[in-house]
């Protein structure tokens, strides 16, 4: 099912803008199409990709948590006129959960657009305040042992996180590493391998 | 920028509620507002949102990492999760003592 | 007693409580791509910020902030700056 469809008169705002836009010579239908072409492209696939990377490349890995906008430049991916993005290491003893309780900010060019469920008051209001309580909603259960940092994304970075690499992994490649990987595991509200789900 | 907190240092959000005044764009959340929590970290400089919002000329404001425990805040929850909010500089006092 | 927050200032909102997260993710339709890719042009012709999108958003009221889709918010919230910066007229979105 597709999300909601709009009002009629916010379908016919949106043709008044751009109709005005373009009768000023501000913009084109041509950029409207490049730029929605660009969008779907993005994807959580570039940023299991280099989670992926970093669970083979100790090094990249480091470089990654140092500096994630150049960890992308390495991936051939630009963040030129984007927030800079940060990496959340998740350990054995700490767990990230990324939500924006203010709006709905995201990594949208390592994750694509935002989930439906991120933007969603619910997740926005509860994550913060009942962080175990969402994630036993998506079957996750964290250990008691193991703390939870809930990260509110309020201003001008994008944060990602970075799981740990699930057990009977070994010897699997990036690109099937990457396969464990989706929005919900880089977002933090799963965890990646599918033993970790109840 | 310089960032005047270091790694570490324990501050304090300010309590302030100017929303109340008048209509302003702020990027500090009601629930951090007048808590203690610890630099994490200083993330670098950025143009104020303060002013971006309102189209105006925008000085930069060191932007920090600050970790608060999760407790306090609520009442409730589990001892030792964290949240870890941005925060920009004017928005924080030197915790003493 | 503290005022309560402002409305889109959700963390902790216990209104909530009690709502489950809806684990969905339906796929965009055409009109939120649209906005989407209009918004990403306006972006780079300089003629908005992020944050005056929030500031716009966040201004609307309250019934329409919980009642509309995330991209007509998106698109009333364009409009809003557009006409505050002086690039369109209300007349051109009213």
């Amino acid at each position: 099912m597709a999300s909601r469809e709009p009002a009629p008169e916010h379908l016919a705002l949106l043709e008044k803008l751009v109709g005005a836009l373009t009768a000023r010579g501000i913009l084109t239908e041509a950029d409207l199409a490049s730029k929605k072409a660009a969008t779907e492209r993005a994807s959580p696939a570039a940023g299991a990709a280099m989670v992926a990377r970093a669970w083979v490349d100790p090094a990249f890995r480091t470089r990654l948590i140092a500096d994630g906008t150049a960890a992308c430049e390495e991936f051939g991916i630009s963040l030129a006129g984007n927030p800079p993005l940060g990496v959340l290491e998740d350990t054995p003893t700490l767990h990230h959960l990324v939500v924006c309780t203010l709006c709905s900010c995201y990594p949208r060019v390592v994750l694509g657009f935002p989930p439906h469920w991120y933007k969603s008051s619910a997740y926005r209001a509860r994550a913060v305040r009942d962080p175990r309580g969402v994630l036993a909603e998506w079957g996750t259960h964290i250990p008691a042992g193991m703390q939870i940092r809930v990260v509110d994304s309020t201003a001008d970075y994008r944060w990602m996180v970075l799981p740990m690499r699930p057990e009977g992994t070994v010897g699997w490649g990036e690109a099937q590493l990457a396969t464990l990987l989706g929005a919900e595991e880089l977002v933090g509200v799963a965890l990646p391998g599918v033993l970790a789900k109840t | 920028m310089t960032p005047r907190f270091a790694t570490g240092t324990r501050v304090r959000v300010k309590a302030a509620r100017p929303e109340t005044l008048m209509r302003l764009h702020l990027r500090t959340p009601h629930y951090v507002r007048g808590r203690q929590g610890t630099v994490l970290r200083a993330l670098g400089s950025f143009p104020n949102p303060e002013d971006l919002a309102f189209n105006r000329p925008a000085p930069v404001k060191v932007l920090y990492h600050v970790l608060f425990d999760q407790q306090p805040v609520w009442n409730e929850g589990q001892a030792g999760d964290t949240l870890l909010v941005e925060l920009f500089e004017h928005w924080l006092d030197p915790e003493e003592g | 007693m503290e005022p309560a927050p402002t409305h889109h200032d959700l963390g902790g909102n216990p209104k909530y409580r009690c709502t489950a997260v809806e684990p969905t993710n339906p796929p965009l339709n055409d009109f939120d791509k649209r906005v989407d890719a209009l918004r990403v042009v306006l972006r780079e012709r300089g003629l908005i910020t992020t944050d005056e999108q929030r500031l716009k958003i966040e201004s609307l009221p309250e019934s329409e902030y919980f009642g509309l889709s995330y991209y007509e918010k998106w698109l009333k919230a364009m409009a809003a700056v557009l006409v505050s910066r002086g690039v369109l007229t209300w007349e051109e979105v009213a």
